[in-house]
């Protein structure tokens, strides 16, 4: 396999800005890497032939001087995206032969800006899992392996091939979206860097939607700064979403490298869980030192209502979902399977297009929305969410950022969680808070546990304050000096 | 409160997803379990708490009632599970 494939973005941007190589020669080597990569079932869809003809496009726009900030690098782009002409299905059977006729704001984005799609990437059904074996397509191989072992791990869901892909070095970054923790658990499982920006940052139209109030997309990367490029070319205001924020996108790489010197980390108290492994308790530990180093003050700070996250999470997220679901008819597009009469025929389009976890979280949707449950439950939950976000604006008073860990584990096997719908859910404990106040998170990976499986440190900043998270993330990127990849197997 | 398998079954009506009544107990089971654990909320002090419907600090914005685009109904039915002409064919609703 050819080096051009260990690059970083930046590096690879470097490299075809100073003509070192062609996006040609690039992409191939990436298009060869996906190949001999199918065994991770990172893709889902593999479009080499787009993929050489947008490079080829790319060589040519750089040779009239007119590349764009992104031109010529190849990046995988998470099933969730709607691109036009090209099947996209969410990880469902129930749109599992959709060809979305339109593109979705983001990747239109990055194609404006001169990116190559390499294809698409596997993940949860409809964004719903934390393991990524709530595919339709299977789940998708971690390509860390414990020291040793060669048990097959989960890389964190949902978007899971989207770590897999950026950590086994199939594509120089990738799109990813996280409602509960999708982008930062599975960056803490494969060493990779994730954000979830400010709500509203990233344009959701084109996105296939899970909970809308929740919803936003973000990038995978390497490094810090290769996730601040591709954010800066993914976010900005799209008037065809209604919630999406009318404010500049600043130069996000700008803030890589600058001094968090007086800077006010709050380290919140609740995030100390019971059974959450030493390691990971001590790996936090080190996060404050390097901070400290770094000339940062740490603050403790109280985040009182974190424990009622998820349990909150778990109504207003399938409320919606059985909301936005409903779409799902088999009369428009999707799959249809004919029955006696109308009802009949939705129930059974629907009974065999979904996979068991989106049917229960549909249900419990429909349960709490259901008469006489509706205050009971979903308006208790966005009660409880006004007090976790109250919490989060209480400690920003006192504090500049937040410094936790992404995941109260590291990977572990693929079906080791499967039949325990709450066990499953504890994985998004440190991130789903997050995402009901809305604000921006960072996954940075930090160190490797006993087993030689990567662990990441999450940073949580102000609303529209994702500049400050890539200054702290690369003062703990250079600090932790993570180096380490997974040995190849595949 | 628990979920009975009545519950269940009338869920799954609200839902339109075909559930077999020989899935119905194991379904009550996992639903129970997850609704006992999300319980713990009522722990929670909510008494003159503004729910919150939204995570953007902005009033929705208006647009201007104008056809933006439209007129092409092969784009429209591309993805139709079944079609005649520019209609989508549908189970019959009206007897």
């Amino acid at each position: 396999m050819s080096d051009l494939t260990k690059l970083t973005l930046k590096t690879a941007l470097d490299g075809l800005a100073s003509k070192s190589f062609s996006s040609v020669e690039l992409t191939k080597a990436h298009v060869e890497a996906v190949e001999s990569a199918r065994v991770l079932n990172a893709f889902v869809l593999e479009t080499p032939e787009q993929a050489i003809d947008m490079a080829k496009a790319s060589d040519a726009r750089r040779a009239s001087g007119s590349a764009g900030p992104l031109d010529g690098a190849p990046l995988g782009i998470k099933d969730l995206f709607c691109t036009k002409g090209i099947r996209s299905t969410a990880g469902s059977k129930i749109i599992g032969k959709f060809i979305p006729t339109y593109e979705s704001t983001i990747t239109a984005n990055l194609w404006r800006d001169g990116a190559v799609m390499l294809g698409k990437l596997n993940m949860d059904e409809f964004a719903m899992g934390s393991s990524n074996e709530t595919s339709a397509w299977g789940p998708v191989v971690n390509p860390w392996r414990t020291r040793g072992g060669n048990a097959k791990l989960t890389p964190g869901g949902s978007s899971g091939g989207s770590a897999s892909a950026v950590a086994a070095e199939l594509c120089l970054g990738a799109t990813a979206t996280d409602t509960g923790g999708s982008i930062r658990q599975p960056a803490s499982f494969t060493g990779t860097v994730g954000i979830k920006p400010t709500y509203g940052r990233c344009s959701r139209w084109g996105v296939v939607a899970f909970a809308s109030s929740l919803d936003q997309a973000g990038p995978m990367a390497r490094t810090v700064e290769d996730a601040a490029i591709l954010l800066t070319s993914m976010a900005g205001h799209d008037p065809k979403d209604s919630t999406s924020l009318a404010v500049e996108t600043p130069d996000f790489a700008s803030f890589v490298g600058k001094s968090v010197k007086g800077l006010r980390i709050g380290v919140p108290k609740e995030y100390r869980v019971d059974n959450m492994p030493a390691e990971i308790d001590a790996l936090w530990e080190q996060g404050i030192a390097w901070l400290k180093d770094a000339g940062c003050e740490i603050v403790e700070v109280s985040l009182p209502h974190t424990k009622y996250a998820l349990p909150a999470y778990y109504i207003v997220a399938p409320a919606e979902a059985s909301s936005n679901l409903a779409r799902y008819d088999g009369m428009r597009y999707g799959l249809r399977v004919e029955g006696a009469n109308l009802t009949d025929t939705y129930e059974k389009s629907r009974a065999e297009g979904f996979g068991a976890e989106v049917k229960r979280r549909i249900m419990i949707g429909a349960y709490v929305l259901s008469a006489g449950y509706y205050d009971a439950y979903y308006v208790k939950a966005l009660k409880v969410r006004r007090r976790i976000a109250d919490d989060f604006d209480q400690a920003f008073e006192k504090v500049d950022a937040l410094l936790t860990p992404t995941a109260p584990s590291a990977a572990f096997s693929l079906g080791d969680r499967s039949d325990d719908p709450v066990a499953m859910y504890l994985n998004d404990i440190f991130t789903v808070t997050v995402n009901l106040a809305g604000l921006p998170g960072m996954s940075v990976p930090a160190g490797l546990d006993a087993t030689g499986l990567p662990l990441g440190l999450q940073l949580i900043g102000r609303a529209l304050d994702e500049g400050t998270l890539f200054s702290l993330g690369g003062a703990l990127e250079k600090a932790a000096d993570f180096r380490a990849k997974p040995q190849k197997w595949w | 409160m628990t979920i009975d398998v009545a519950t269940v079954r009338k869920v799954a009506r609200l839902a339109r997803i075909a559930q077999p009544e020989e899935t119905l107990e194991k379904l009550a089971g996992e639903l129970n379990g997850i609704m006992s654990w999300i319980e713990q909320l009522n722990e929670v002090d909510t008494d003159g708490v503004e729910p919150m419907t939204s995570a953007v600090h902005m009033p929705a914005p208006m647009r201007d009632d104008v056809v933006t685009e439209g007129g092409d109904p092969e784009v429209v039915l591309s993805n139709a599970p079944k079609r005649a002409g520019n209609f989508f064919v549908v189970p019959k609703v009206v007897e």
